[in-house]
């Protein structure tokens, strides 16, 4: 489908969001309390469900977060970018893990490596750093002064 | 007259008298030990990334390092002489790198193959999770650099550490020499 026409068709679903179509993929941009509501109708959409989340990611900007949800319809072979903008002091965002059942490890990863409080998260632990460990590596501002040489 | 001078060569170390009916070989027991040794080197199944495709084209037809000796890749560090780094080693597969080593039997060799085993390569800066060179964690014999190294030079290691393996000397002994 073309991404002019995806665009009329996902701003008829979600009249809030931002549409970029400039990229790979059309980028949608939300809120993060309008967030989860708009991910269950897109799951739900019967005229193309998006039940394959096939990335689960973040991105730190320095000023704020970037929760970044690649989002594919099987039924159409219809890929979107879903982008929720979080602040840096408080990075809370519903999990979609009982949307999406892989985002239950996705979401993991992110909250171990960029500290995101996934709320209602079933199991919200570590998935790869030790237990002990201080800080969060993948933030901009980690400083590792032992295993960390700096350039 | 073989000589054991050359260590290139792949020549049974001694010298062969020639008599009526036969000959008698003269030889030390400690060359023959190494020339047994090198020219059987069973490497063990161990790989963290890419290098370790790399090592598999060597095993295979194309490049086969069973031609030298490194007949079968054990997938048990109990039946391998030869240990070949090949990938980066990173903060939580290090003591798991270790503790292979450790289960491997005496006489034991290690060849850091590629960038990341050498030095941590491409993930030398900036990264919190990468141990920068194997030999941090392990003793290393033979190093070889590239990124990933040619098939070619990863033969070219195998021998040269079968050079030294002839040599007869401990590690000790050949970085004093050197």
């Amino acid at each position: 489908m073309l991404k002019e026409e995806l665009t009329i068709i996902i701003k008829e679903l979600l009249p809030d969001a931002v549409i970029e179509e400039a990229g790979e993929w059309l980028n949608i941009s939300l809120e993060s309390n309008e967030f989860k509501q708009a991910a269950l109708q897109l799951r739900n959409f019967n005229q193309m469900p998006f039940d394959f989340l096939f990335c689960l990611t973040c991105v730190d900007w320095k000023t704020h977060f970037t929760m970044v949800y690649h989002l594919r319809s099987k039924k159409t072979n219809d890929n979107i970018v879903i982008k929720v903008k979080l602040n840096r002091e408080t990075p809370q965002i519903d999990t979609v893990s009982d949307i999406w059942r892989t985002a239950e490890f996705h979401e993991r990863e992110v909250f171990d490596l960029f500290g995101i409080i996934f709320l209602q998260h079933p199991d919200l632990r570590r998935l790869f750093l030790t237990d002990d460990w201080v800080g969060y590596p993948l933030r901009k501002d980690y400083d590792d002064p032992i295993n960390m040489i700096k350039l | 007259m073989v000589t054991t001078e050359n260590n290139t060569n792949q020549e049974f170390p001694g010298q062969i008298h020639e008599t009526t009916g036969g000959g008698i070989v003269l030889s030390k027991l400690d060359d023959v030990i190494n020339w047994a040794r090198s020219n059987s080197l069973w490497p063990l199944t161990f790989a963290t990334s890419c290098c370790g495709i790399e090592m598999m084209a060597v095993a295979s037809a194309k490049y086969d390092f069973s031609r030298f000796g490194f007949e079968v890749a054990r997938a048990t560090p109990r039946q391998a002489d030869v240990i070949i780094i090949a990938g980066t080693i990173v903060n939580k597969m290090a003591p798991v790198l270790k503790r292979l080593y450790d289960q491997m039997a005496d006489p034991k060799y290690v060849i850091a193959m590629g960038a990341c085993a050498i030095s941590g390569g491409p993930f030398f800066y900036n990264t919190y999770s990468v141990v920068k060179g194997a030999d941090h964690v392990i003793p290393v014999d033979v190093y070889i650099p590239g990124c990933p190294p040619r098939p070619e030079a990863l033969l070219h290691a195998l021998i040269s550490l079968q050079d030294k393996i002839k040599m007869g000397m401990t590690r000790e002994q050949i970085k004093q020499s050197v």
